[in-house]
């Protein structure tokens, strides 16, 4: 059983890491009062983004390639998103229908573009990270052998900025403020606030983070861009509603369905996992998000102002 | 008169957008669509293959745009879809019966496994409160990983990653039909699509079940107090949204294609967003945007093959279509910032000629 759980983990965990920056995006967007549907897309222009630039890079500077790769990424993630960010933000546009749009175009401007340049529309980089022990954090009993002896740097990076987040949504003033746009932009534009401003923050930052999650699954398991994050963003979006809207909680959620999907994709060699039938744990993370939406729909920790366009007149 | 304008201002922004995206990577953009709308009408075959290509589209399309009339925002047409061309492909696969009774049996299975795949977000709706666009989500993955397992399990073809090919029987596809345009893959989809049109039109505008939908949608409270089955009607228009839907997946599944492929949550499902936002909602408007669309779609690989420009720059336009459509406001404003301009230089004028 031991060995079965310490080979099982490092996978989970690579799976859950974009998962997770994935839905820190999401959350930043949603507690700003910005729903953003568009995550998939974001992530797909992420893959893109990164793996684009560091074909062209790798023969150049191959020590960096990968994480200006990384930033590339971000950069495209963000200016992406601002599409989304003035549609819902300037022209109290539906914010569903302009997170449909951003997936659809997302999806196919990369394929046609990524088509242009290497014909087939999938785009190889040379070599991603190696995962690698990390000093002195592997010594732990236990936690350090299932955590720290396989562990690729991205994901150290993802957790830091996991805690970073937690910090600044929560002991900052601008957490604070961004938090109360989501809740209540009327207020919180009474109180100085420039409402529009956190909510572009918040945009911006879900488009950075979701590109990010695009661009770790380009350079650590998947090493390829294909036109699709095969539902990845829509999972991260069940991981924000499970995790009920918090950092930790959504690592929680994230490290749950990370774990199931992972669980679902080995069951069958694994003998001891064989009883159970995949579709049961790939359907899973979508089932019991919609359990945890009927068992909390009577106290939801959801922005209450999430989705509604802000209205400045509107009390 | 106003929603056509704005309709056709997105079409002609999409196709703008498109064109600049053909320059920029190479490619001349008037032989380019001109190659794109060869593709999709130059014979009668093509006509057919247009027509086909438009009827799962305008299923979802009035499968999203009646949800919509009645409040809900339908983002699971494309699991509804799935899941109902699935049922119904599984039902054709197994029954052994004439064609006359087979095909009538699987277009009823596709209608009610659709409409029993949207009626859990309606009761979850109508009974929690749970936002519908967050359920569909959910169970469009849901959908796509039963068919995932189950296709390769009970009805594996030839290949692990689709299911056998549907006896003639099953199929929506007619022989005279085929023969009419050319050997096109046009079926009776398109005629259940004609009709599903005008029948949604009926109910909408014409019946009183479509107007306490609607009145229930505009405003949940003022209908309850007005004495309507607030919960009973939200369930009602989403099984009726679904059940469109699943029509949709019996169309393309049993129609379009002869056999079902597991990996993929339709397209279609979220076009038809894009088909019932062009079409203003309007089941007629709905079955333009839908053909319209087919058009688009259908004329792709024809383009390709002779100018080599990648075949998701039907998928980009439709995208970018989308987009303008949903941000109608701007060109809303554009529209009345010309009107007024013109307006005072008439004044202007008027003074001036005057004076």
């Amino acid at each position: 059983m031991w060995q079965l759980i310490s080979g099982i983990f490092p996978y989970a965990i690579l799976y859950t890491i974009p998962l997770l920056i994935t839905a820190l995006g999401g959350l930043f967007s949603e507690r700003s009062g910005v729903v953003n549907i568009g995550l998939e897309g974001l992530m797909v222009m992420g893959m893109f983004s990164s793996a684009f630039t560091i074909i062209q890079l790798q023969s150049v500077v191959p020590n960096l390639a990968l994480w200006i790769g990384l930033l590339a990424g971000m950069a495209a993630g963000m200016l992406f998103s601002l599409l989304h960010a003035f549609a819902s933000i300037n022209l109290s546009a539906n914010q569903v229908i302009s997170g449909t749009a951003i997936n659809m175009m997302a999806g196919a401007i990369t394929l046609f573009l990524a088509r242009n340049i290497t014909g087939s529309g999938n785009i190889r980089i040379q070599r991603g990270f190696t995962p690698n022990e990390v000093p002195v954090l592997s010594d732990i009993p236990i936690l350090g052998k299932l955590f720290f002896t396989n562990a690729y740097v991205t994901t150290l990076v993802i957790l830091l900025i996991l805690v970073l987040s937690s910090f600044v949504l929560y002991k900052t003033p601008f957490g604070l403020r961004l938090r109360a746009c989501g809740e209540n932009p009327q207020a919180a534009e009474a109180a100085g606030i420039n409402v529009r401003r956190m909510r572009y923050i918040g945009v911006l930052i879900s488009g950075a983070f979701a590109a990010l999650g695009g661009a770790v699954i380009i350079v650590t398991y998947s090493g390829e861009f294909n036109g699709s994050a095969a539902g990845l963003g829509f999972l991260a979006l069940a991981a924000l509603i499970f995790g009920q809207w918090r950092p930790f909680g959504v690592l929680g959620a994230t490290f749950f369905f990370g774990f199931a999907s992972t669980v679902a994709n080995v069951s069958q060699v694994i003998p001891e996992l064989k009883v159970i039938p995949p579709v049961i744990l790939q359907t899973f993370p979508y089932v019991v998000t919609l359990i945890a939406l009927i068992m909390f729909s009577k106290s939801s920790q959801a922005p209450r102002a999430a989705g509604e366009p802000f209205d400045s007149g509107k009390r | 008169m106003k929603n056509a304008v704005v309709s056709l201002l997105a079409v002609l922004f999409g196709l703008i957008a498109g064109a600049l995206l053909m320059a920029v990577t190479g490619s001349n953009p008037v032989t380019g669509y001109t190659y794109l709308f060869e593709g999709g009408l130059k014979s009668i075959e093509r006509i057919g293959n247009t027509l086909a290509t438009a009827t799962p589209l305008i299923f979802t399309g009035l499968s999203v745009a009646f949800a919509f009339r009645t409040g809900l925002f339908n983002i699971g047409a494309s699991g509804q879809m799935l899941f109902g061309g699935f049922c119904a492909t599984f039902v054709g696969l197994t029954l052994d019966l004439p064609k006359a009774i087979l095909v009538p049996i699987v277009v009823v299975v596709g209608f009610v496994a659709g409409a029993l795949w949207a009626f859990l977000p309606g009761l979850l709706k109508a009974k929690f409160n749970v936002h519908e666009v967050v359920s569909t989500i959910m169970l469009n993955w849901t959908a796509y990983w039963v068919v995932y397992n189950v296709v390769p399990a009970y009805l594996k073809g030839s290949y692990e990653t689709e299911s056998r090919p549907l006896p003639v029987n099953a199929q929506l596809r007619m022989g005279w039909l085929s023969d009419l345009f050319g050997g096109s893959y046009i079926n009776l989809g398109i005629f259940l699509g004609v009709l599903a049109v005008i029948a949604i039109a009926y109910i909408i505008d014409r019946t009183t079940l479509g107007y306490e939908m609607k009145a229930v949608g505009f405003n949940r409270h003022a209908a309850e107090f007005a004495g309507m089955a607030v919960g009973r009607n939200i369930v009602l228009a989403m099984v009726i949204s679904g059940g469109l839907a699943g029509l949709g997946g019996v169309a393309q599944y049993m129609g379009n294609a002869i056999n079902i492929q597991i990996g993929h949550l339709p397209n279609q499902g979220f076009d038809g967003i894009a088909v019932a936002l062009l079409g203003a909602n309007n089941p007629y408007g709905v079955l333009l945007a839908a053909v319209f669309f087919g058009l688009l779609y259908s004329g792709r690989g024809y383009m390709n093959a002779m100018v080599g420009i990648p075949p998701e720059i039907s998928d980009t336009i439709i995208a970018i279509i989308i987009y303008f459509a949903a941000t109608s406001i701007l060109i809303e404003r554009l529209i009345s910032r010309l009107l007024r301009k013109r307006r005072e230089k008439r004044d202007a004028n008027a003074e001036s000629g005057g004076a």
